[in-house]
């Protein structure tokens, strides 16, 4: 098994080794999160893409363990500057969360509090975190909206959720996730809601205060045009686990795992002229939580999958250019074609 | 807020003139002569043509309405028949403790009732949670009266339990805290119930919410997420529960006033039906549509402060 540190090139201020997160349903265990290792550079961008549904999210909240009945992690560890996470007690945690790690939603609509201003809800991290009186959290707060460029601040925390539009609320969001100087902030497709040129404002914004404010940031997405703009390194997740992790030159170079070619298949360029050549999408859909594939996880997806791949499970393994790939394809075990190229099918 | 309030009592405008052509219709649609009616039964005819003359009987009915209204506006709202004193002195001795007992029980129920729900709620799926709903369904369902006089039975006239007895509180009368202690619980017991599983499932609703998992990722002590965040939402579903829950209050007061021998508007009205003085009991019905809809303003206006997402105006 290969360390997901091994690929960086600064300290990694969290890394997150084998973890596992399940839902206890009445009928079966459903694996959401099922085995995943990766590790967030100091002051970089960790991308986290994937299909819906392939466990971004549940990672992302068992970071926090903000993860609910029915759910549970049921193993691995989560190394936050090194001590184990998921180790704290429920008092550490709270002093963790919103302070050192924060996170921002996948749902502007409907992540803010309506019966609180946004004054209320951005002052309380500040009450919260560092022992903040009422009015110097409310000035703070406008600091912090003016900060994440909402114009007449002063006036905006007085409102209410339902005063603004998406664009603001997730502006307000970041807000609050920002306000005591997060060391790693999780953000789930903080822009997925948003449309077009709002999602531009916001990738931008964040770009330009982890520039200054010097923080790490997950940046979970399905959109590898994001990634390509915003990420450093790269986490390709399918069905509960990372099938390629690497730094994000290297992927859009030199994409190792069949999915992660996929993926980019399905990706629109606008750097290169293409001429006719069609999207293409992966074939089939994800497999249903309770009759997962005994082998790869993908191999009843695959254009390259052997009866090894559909009998057995590979590892995550470093591959000779530093991608850390679960494939049985770029293992001495393969036995398939021994010159099969994967990154041949690239059509984009 | 205040423009809203005034806005909302010029609405009830319309409620209250149709209350008033209720009670006004009361006494003229029921069969018989309506002159014979106010007077009593045992009036003399010569009473009866002195009612039919003092209430206008002879005019036309919009004169004999109008005449009625500036009645219940000035205050004028007649004799009672029995003792033959006026109607609204009769009430005016009254209502204060049919209020006061409407407004003890309506605190009970509020503050039992999310108490439970909240505590249920919290603990979903747990013995406890299942216990308060079972026995919120008990207090649902026992009839006010049965519940009256099983207190009665164990609480005032009490039962010897080892050394001591459990006669602690007055089974009649309304004034000191012994004597309210039981009735109050009579009569707030099914709010109790009633608000307990609405806040219980308003706040199972609530707290599967995105803002209450922002909270969380905040660093929000797990206490105040539910108190803070998640009540003042579920809150909100309610306080509607509470207006409404209002009328059957005043229903119930009727029953309890008299299984307390209170001396409240509720007994007055009994007597008064059992004894056909009609004018009390059509001023009866006056008076407690009136706390009705003056309640579901109360109620309106503390939806509204909860409630941010309505426009006041
Ligand atoms: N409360 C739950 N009960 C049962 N299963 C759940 C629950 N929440 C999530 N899951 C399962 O966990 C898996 C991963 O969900 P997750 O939300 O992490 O996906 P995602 O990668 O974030 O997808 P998306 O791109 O749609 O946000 C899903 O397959 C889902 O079925
Ligand atoms: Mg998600």
């Amino acid at each position: 098994m290969v360390k997901a540190t091994d690929i960086l090139d600064q300290e990694p201020i969290l890394e997150v080794k084998d973890l596992q997160t399940s839902f206890f349903t009445d009928k079966f265990e459903v694996k959401a999160v099922d085995g995943v290792n990766f590790a967030v550079p100091k002051g970089k961008t960790l991308g986290i893409v994937g299909e819906s549904g392939s466990g971004k999210s549940i990672t992302s909240l068992s970071i926090l363990r903000l993860i609910q009945n029915p759910g549970k992690i049921i193993g691995g560890e989560i190394l936050f500057k090194g001590e184990n996470i998921l180790k704290k007690s429920e008092a550490e945690m709270r002093k963790i969360r919103g302070n050192e790690i924060s996170m921002i939603f996948q749902e502007p609509m409907t992540s803010l509090n309506p019966v609180y201003t946004v004054g209320q809800q951005i002052s309380e991290s500040f009450m919260i975190h560092q022992n903040m009186s009422k009015k110097e959290a409310m000035k703070r707060s406008a600091e912090m909206l003016e900060l994440v460029g909402i114009p007449s601040p002063k006036q905006r925390v007085k409102q209410y959720p339902h005063e603004l539009s998406g664009g603001m609320r997730q502006r307000v969001m970041i807000a609050i996730a920002l306000a005591c100087d997060p060391e790693l902030l999780i953000a789930d497709e903080p822009t997925t809601a948003l449309d077009v040129t709002i999602q531009a404002q916001i990738l931008e914004l964040m770009k330009d205060l982890q520039d200054r404010l010097g923080m790490s940031i997950i940046m979970i997405t399905h959109d590898l045009g994001v990634v390509a703009e915003t990420c450093d390194y790269v986490a390709v997740m399918y069905m509960g686990k990372v099938v390629e992790y690497a730094k994000v030159r290297d992927v859009f170079k030199n994409p190792k795992h069949p999915y992660t070619v996929g993926l980019l298949n399905s990706l629109p360029r606008h750097d290169i002229d293409l001429g006719d050549v069609e999207l293409q999408v992966i074939e089939g859909s994800v497999p249903s939580p309770d009759n997962l594939p005994k082998g790869c996880r993908f191999a009843p997806r695959c254009p390259f999958a052997t009866e090894l791949c559909h009998e057995k499970l590979p590892d995550l393994e470093q591959s000779d250019n530093g991608n850390q790939i679960r494939c049985w394809i770029y293992t001495d075990e393969w036995d398939g074609d021994q010159e099969v190229d994967v990154s041949a099918k690239r059509t984009t | 807020m205040f423009q809203f309030i005034v806005r909302r009592l010029i609405q009830t405008i319309p409620v209250l003139i149709g209350v008033t052509i209720l009670t006004f219709s009361m006494v003229r649609l029921i069969p018989g002569d309506p002159a014979q009616i106010m007077a009593g039964e045992s009036a003399s005819q010569e009473q009866i043509e002195l009612t039919r003359e003092r209430l206008g009987l002879n005019d036309p009915l919009p004169v004999q309405y109008f005449d009625y209204v500036s009645g219940v506006v000035t205050g004028d709202l007649g004799n009672s028949i029995r003792n033959g004193r006026p109607v609204a002195d009769e009430i005016k001795v009254r209502i204060g403790t049919t209020v006061s007992l409407a407004f003890y029980s309506t605190l009970l129920s509020v503050f039992l009732g999310i108490i439970f729900g909240v505590f249920a709620a919290v603990r979903r799926g747990k013995l406890s949670d299942t216990l308060v709903m079972i026995a919120a369904l008990f207090g649902l369902s026992m009839p006010n009266f049965w519940l009256g006089l099983i207190l009665i039975q164990y609480f005032a006239i009490g039962r010897d339990v080892l050394f001591f007895n459990t006669g602690w509180f007055l089974a009649s009368g309304w004034g000191t805290w012994q004597q309210m202690v039981l009735p109050v619980i009579t009569l707030g017991t099914a709010g109790a119930a009633i608000i307990a599983r609405m806040t219980r499932s308003s706040m199972l609703e609530v707290i599967d919410q995105d803002y209450i998992r922002t909270a969380r990722a905040k660093g929000v002590k797990e206490r105040i997420v539910v108190y803070r965040h998640a009540l003042k939402n579920a809150l909100i579903p309610v306080v509607t529960v509470v207006g409404l829950q209002f009328g059957a209050l005043l229903g119930g007061a009727v029953i309890t006033e008299n299984v307390f021998a209170i001396n409240g508007l509720g007994r007055l009205m009994v007597g008064a039906i059992n004894s056909r003085d009609f004018p009390i009991v059509q001023s009866g019905v006056l008076v407690f549509a009136f706390l009705f809809v003056f309640v579901n303003i109360m109620v309106d206006v503390i939806y509204r402060l909860l409630n941010k997402r309505i426009d006041l105006n």
